[in-house]
């Protein structure tokens, strides 16, 4: 694709090292993992479990820093959470429970002084009607079903109109028929908005139905295996195998390997 | 038959659903909806313990033990008209109010301290290790000293009674803040006194809520204790002071009445104030179930 190679990435993720300390050992999550997110891409970042896509999205969050390696959001080194980088949770608990859904996408406009209070406000409620959720504008987030607090997540991370969204198994804990319509939603609302977005899965079926482009992690520790294009359909590949076969086989060959 | 029925042995069928039913919704009965109502129930409980009271004051028959439930109302309305309990009310009121609000921002402080820091944390952990057992009215000859005597010191106890509880259970509330909510707080960009008041002080407000009710139970008792042991507080006693003055003079059903215009605030602050609190905050945003 020539066009998007001529746009400057929005992101720069350039040989990150990740690492946590437990009780009692030093815990290497990924290892010099670089990629670049451009303008409008749904980016994917795909692995098995212990691959550490999730402390990678933290990192491009802020909430942890690199220990090696840099990470920049249009130029400027990440150095700790803002809204610029707004992040939809996997957990139903992000949302906080002393306000309702209108406060809940508005509280972010109005602390971060985005913007005057009635424009604040009308933003909010645009978005609460592009999730449909308008009817629920008034209620408390215990009222809602695990879908709808979902869907107030994300109102709330793109009514801020972040640099890039970042998404964390935002539909893990749904149930498959609510997930199934939720990434239907998700494609028909960055066919409206065209926002960048940072998406997390551990899904394959998920990351081709949602990606453009997509970020494939080796476990123990994180490090990149591929970085292969979607265009929504498991499609064949030229080599006569399904995307998702592929992918499959990407992910899983050294198990086979060691089995063998 | 069809093709699919020979294959899995049963065949499929397709049902719309029926328009008759039994009941789908039907409204409560009268009584259903008065037991549903908590404050009528609790009336209820009242009422009979009252009941009980009367009763078995009247089988007894000796009213320097235990004056009737009717004679401690009597005397609880002639000294409530002569305006000497309502000034004694006060006085206690003024004394505890002082050292609760006083207890309520020394408590705000260490909380504050304790989550900004691990050495305020472990600080606050030994203090309260230290002195929460320690019984607050045991404090009181000392205060004298160092107060003498006058409201000052009884303040000072009462500082000593709700610090403790409040500043230990708003702890326990910050520390159970859920990390995905300390992230989605972070990830607004507030500052360090926005995230305190407007993420972690909503979400710690359960055990917060828990905290002022234990500090206000534990300042009720020691202040009365105090009053009783000390006598005049200052210019004008107290309920305590209003108890124990009536012992003296052998007015058992003051002594009574007293006694039970301190359970009347206690049931007011619980029932009134605190719930009313709970039902604005904690209940509406689900925190609490019930």
């Amino acid at each position: 694709m020539p066009e998007q190679a001529r746009t400057q990435p929005i992101l720069d993720v350039e040989g990150v090292t990740l690492q946590y300390k437990t009780v009692d050992r030093l815990v290497t999550a990924t290892y010099r993992v670089s990629f670049e997110v451009h303008e409008s891409d749904r980016y994917i970042i795909l692995g098995p479990s212990g691959c550490g896509k999730s402390t990678l999205l933290k990192a491009v969050g802020g909430f942890i820093s690199p220990t090696e390696g840099s990470i920049r959001l249009r130029e400027n080194a990440v150095t700790r959470p803002g809204p610029d980088r707004m992040m939809v949770f996997q957990e139903f608990d992000q949302l906080l429970p002393w306000k309702t859904v209108k406060e809940n996408v508005l509280f972010p406009l109005v602390a971060t002084r985005a913007l005057p209070r009635r424009e604040a406000e009308e933003r909010a409620l645009h978005y609460i009607d592009k999730v449909n959720l308008t009817k629920f504008a008034d209620s408390y987030p215990h009222t809602l079903s695990g879908g709808m607090k979902q869907r107030v997540a994300i109102a709330r991370g793109m009514a801020v109109e972040p640099d890039i969204l970042l998404m964390d198994e935002p539909f893990a804990a749904l149930d498959a028929l609510t997930r199934r319509k939720m990434q239907d939603e998700l494609l028909q609302l960055w066919q409206d908005v065209k926002f960048t977005v940072l998406f997390v899965t551990h899904s394959i079926p998920e990351a081709i139905l949602i990606g453009t482009r997509i970020l494939l992690l080796s476990p123990h520790p994180g490090q990149v295996k591929a970085e292969l294009n979607s265009d929504g359909t498991d499609r064949q590949r030229d080599n006569g195998k399904q995307l998702s076969e592929h992918i499959h086989h990407l992910l899983f060959e050294d198990e086979v390997e060691a089995h063998v | 038959m069809s093709d699919a029925s020979m294959m899995f042995g049963r065949p499929e069928y397709h049902r719309s659903p029926g328009k008759t039913f039994g009941v789908v919704e039907k409204p409560l009965t009268f009584f259903e909806r008065i037991y549903n109502n908590g404050a009528i129930r609790k009336t209820c409980l009242l009422l009979l313990l009252a009941a009980g009271w009367e009763a078995y004051a009247r089988f007894l028959d000796d009213p320097l033990l235990l004056p009737t439930f009717s004679a401690t109302v009597a005397a609880f309305i002639m000294e409530f008209s002569t305006g000497v309990l309502p000034m004694r009310v006060w006085g206690s009121l003024e004394v505890l109010l002082k050292g609760y609000a006083a207890g309520l921002f020394l408590a705000a402080l260490l909380t504050a301290f304790a989550s900004a820091s691990r050495i305020g944390s472990d600080l606050l952990e030994t203090l309260t290790a230290m002195f929460n057992p320690l019984p607050s009215i045991a404090l009181l000859p000392l205060s004298l000293i160092w107060f003498g005597l006058g409201s000052m010191s009884i303040v000072f106890v009462l500082i000593h009674s709700v610090l403790w509880a409040v500043a230990l259970n708003t702890h326990a509330g910050f520390q159970a803040v859920s990390p995905t909510l300390r992230m989605v707080g972070n990830n607004y960009g507030l500052s360090a006194f926005g995230y305190l008041t407007r993420i972690l002080i909503p979400a710690a407000f359960p055990n917060i809520l828990t905290g002022l009710k234990i500090g206000w139970a534990f300042a009720w008792r020691t202040l009365i204790a105090a009053e009783l042991v000390f006598g005049v507080s200052s210019s004008s006693g107290g309920l305590g002071w209003f108890i124990y003055e009536n012992k003296n003079f052998l007015e058992i059903p003051n002594v009574f009445a007293g006694l039970l215009t301190v359970i009347l605030i206690g049931l007011f602050v619980e029932n009134v104030i605190f719930q009313n609190i709970e039902k604005q905050t904690v209940r509406k945003w689900g925190l609490q179930v019930r």
